[in-house]
């Protein structure tokens, strides 16, 4: 019984235990790491940003169209065509455009027409995404790259215009 | 008869065949005396979470107001719906909506048991709140029990998580944008990186979201995520937490009650000196130990005078709240229909996109500023709410209410307190306006640090920090502090549930709502 109470003798065998111990660690760090990365997939499973918006001449001046989809609306005026984002920047709510800009039905964000915060908890403005023209003349906006606001592509190709 | 008589050997082994089989199984006898039922109580799995012989105060309704049985017991009733849901849900995007309709509709009491299901969780959380409270004001996060009370917080969260993950699974309207909005707010810092110009290379934000949704937005990967968070990681991790936390019931010496010592039964040690009765600070287990415990004489249990035998007393009481809960859910599911809107639309949202009531106090912040509201104040509540027991390290009785008539007083006061300011924070905006409608052009970082959700919070502080001068007690000071954030958190709640309406302004009543 008082042999039990005595703590034993520190031995060689300690430092066995010791680095067994850190051995066993280190594997179950590694592992714990190796499945940690799991949930990140080096590409997300997600169409691509690009997508077409439709021949130039479908897109006359005074157009407005929503492509519900990819929640971007694209306005065409005298300066060109220009893609703005939907998505309100607050927590992506779909925000709805009225004569005077954009609402966000979540927390009242507003926007001006140019997509600029007017009131609410908004951080930023509404991001404008670049419209170019594919190789077979096709409109094309990009929404995973911004521009500035008010950047119009100018689309006028011969032929297009009444 | 003959047969039996001239072959009495095999008929005996044979009769004795059930009875060895039981024994074998359960290794006492008949649960008829205290000693008998004290053996089981002991040497059965699932019933040695409890002592063998209890407080008879711990017994006492007001002492605990049931309340952590009760959410036990809600824990039980999800699980065992949440498996039968199982059996006919479909985690995918193309088919989850329509299973729940199929449950809704088809499968034969289908609809009820989701009912239930939605409901209970609802319970659960309330019921983790009012434990919370019920622990806090009768100050039983006190020495020893202040690792307990850390994992309360972790559970209180991982039941916020379960609910959470839940709630996306219908794929209806009110699923998607909840957690749209849900997953906006985990992107959120990205609101102060923006600020401060270095998303570009620490995005904090983007990668939670990124990681929680499996994608940019809400779609199959973030469904099949979500699902397997809610039925088998978080379910997994809280029951393990709910074991620790039984089990640190039991050892740090049972239900904090008046008139005992602090003592960490189980390191072997009497603590002794500073307790008011030598003989309170004893271990209150001492068996198996003796080899190892360094005090020359084995102390038991102090007062068994005090104690009945838990069974029966306290499994009488244990089963009561089972069974009335199990009611309560019942009656609600055959009641109450859970809400099912229309299928998942990700470019029509909901107007308004309302979380689940607990997280409308959070929404209602959230309208303000969404990392603010939505990761800054509540990590700041819950990291301040874990920290309580490691701050307030007062030598406070335990197991009192409000630690007597000044704690009532405090708490009296802070009620006041806390209600006001909180009705302020949002009645002003409300009338007012904030900040951005005054000058639009303002930089975010100071709508960020000067919003009326910071505003609250700091408010709330400064009166802690006050009653902390004026008492130069900790206790009062948690008091003020957690009574406050309390009334903070009902009067936010309660506007977001009933005052917010579409593009979240303000309504009287719900029928002002505009027409559309």
């Amino acid at each position: 019984m008082s042999e039990r109470l005595k703590p034993e003798e520190p031995t060689r065998r300690d430092l066995l235990g010791i680095a067994g111990t850190v051995a066993a660690g280190c594997v179950i760090l590694a592992s714990s790491g190796g499945m940690a990365l799991l949930p990140m997939p080096r590409l997300l499973p997600e169409p691509s940003k690009r997508f077409r918006l439709g021949r130039p001449d479908e897109f006359p001046p005074g157009t407005e169209r929503v492509f519900p989809e990819r929640n971007v609306l694209v306005v065409a005026t005298e300066a060109g065509v220009a893609a703005i984002s939907l998505e309100c920047t607050h927590l992506g709510c779909i925000v709805s455009k009225d004569d005077g800009g954009f609402t966000c039905p979540c927390h009242g964000s507003r926007f001006g027409l140019d997509g600029s915060v007017v009131r609410g908890p908004a951080p930023k403005a509404l991001p404008w995404f670049q419209v170019s023209r594919a190789a077979n003349g096709t409109l094309v906006a990009d929404a995973a790259a911004e521009v500035d606001a008010e950047t119009w592509f100018a689309a006028d190709s011969g032929g297009t215009k009444a | 008869m003959n047969e039996q008589q001239q072959q009495p050997g095999t008929w005996e082994h044979l009769r004795g065949t059930p009875k060895a089989f039981w024994d074998s199984m359960v290794r006492h006898g008949k649960p008829t005396t205290d000693r008998s039922r004290s053996q089981v109580v002991f040497t059965n799995l699932f019933l040695h979470l409890h002592p063998t012989r209890v407080h008879r105060r711990t017994l006492r309704f007001d002492a605990t107001m049931a309340l952590g049985l009760v959410t036990t017991a809600l824990f039980g009733v999800l699980t065992v719906t949440g498996v039968l849901l199982m059996v006919y849900y479909k985690p995918s995007v193309d088919l989850a909506y329509d299973s729940v309709k199929d449950l809704q509709f088809v499968v034969p009491s289908g609809n009820a048991i989701r009912n239930i299901h939605r409901w209970s969780a609802h319970l659960m959380v309330a019921a983790v709140i009012l434990h919370m409270c019920r622990v806090f004001y009768a100050g039983a996060y006190r020495k020893p029990r202040e690792f307990n009370w850390l994992l309360g917080m972790a559970l209180f969260v991982v039941t916020l998580g379960l609910s959470f993950t839940g709630y996306l699974l219908p794929w209806d309207q009110l699923a998607y944008w909840a957690i749209t909005v849900g997953a906006n707010i985990a992107a959120s810092p990205r609101e102060l990186t923006d600020a401060l110009g270095m998303t570009a290379w620490f995005d904090p934000g983007g990668f939670i979201k990124e990681v929680l949704l499996g994608a940019s937005t809400v779609g199959p990967e973030a469904l099949i995520r979500f699902y397997v968070l809610h039925v088998m990681v978080l379910p997994l991790a809280l029951t393990g937490i709910l074991g620790l936390h039984f089990w640190r019931i039991r050892k740090d010496g049972g239900l904090a009650r008046p008139g005992i010592a602090p003592t960490h039964a189980g390191k072997g040690a009497a603590v002794g000196g500073s307790a008011p009765t030598a003989a309170a600070a004893a271990p209150t287990k001492s068996y198996g130990l003796m080899a190892v415990v360094k005090d020359r004489k084995p102390a038991t249990n102090l007062d068994p005078a005090d104690t009945v035998p838990a069974w029966p007393y306290l499994f009488r009481v244990e089963l009561l709240f089972l069974v009335g809960t199990i009611l309560v859910c019942l009656l609600l599911g055959l009641a109450f229909d859970a809400p099912l809107k229309e299928l998942a639309n990700p470019s029509v949202p909901e107007n308004p996109a309302k979380a689940p009531w607990y997280f409308l106090g959070l929404q209602e912040l959230v309208s303000y500023s969404a990392f603010v509201g939505g990761v800054l104040i509540p990590g700041v509540v819950v990291v301040g709410l874990s920290l309580i027991p490691y701050i307030d390290r007062e030598q406070f009785e335990p197991g009192v209410y409000f630690s007597g008539p000044r704690g009532k007083r405090v708490a009296w006061h802070s009620l006041i307190f806390g209600g006001v300011v909180a009705t302020l924070s949002v009645a002003f905006p409300v009338t007012f306006g904030w900040l951005r409608n005054w000058w639009p052009g303002i930089p975010q970082l100071i709508i960020i640090a000067m919003n009326p959700g910071t505003l609250l919070t700091a408010a709330i502080m400064a009166w802690s920090i006050w009653v902390h001068r004026k008492t130069g007690s900790t206790r009062m000071a948690a008091i003020a502090l957690f009574t406050c954030f309390l009334v903070g958190f009902a009067i936010l709640t309660y506007v977001g549930t009933v005052h917010r309406g579409p593009n979240w302004d303000f309504y009287w009543t719900h029928s002002s709502w505009p027409v559309h």
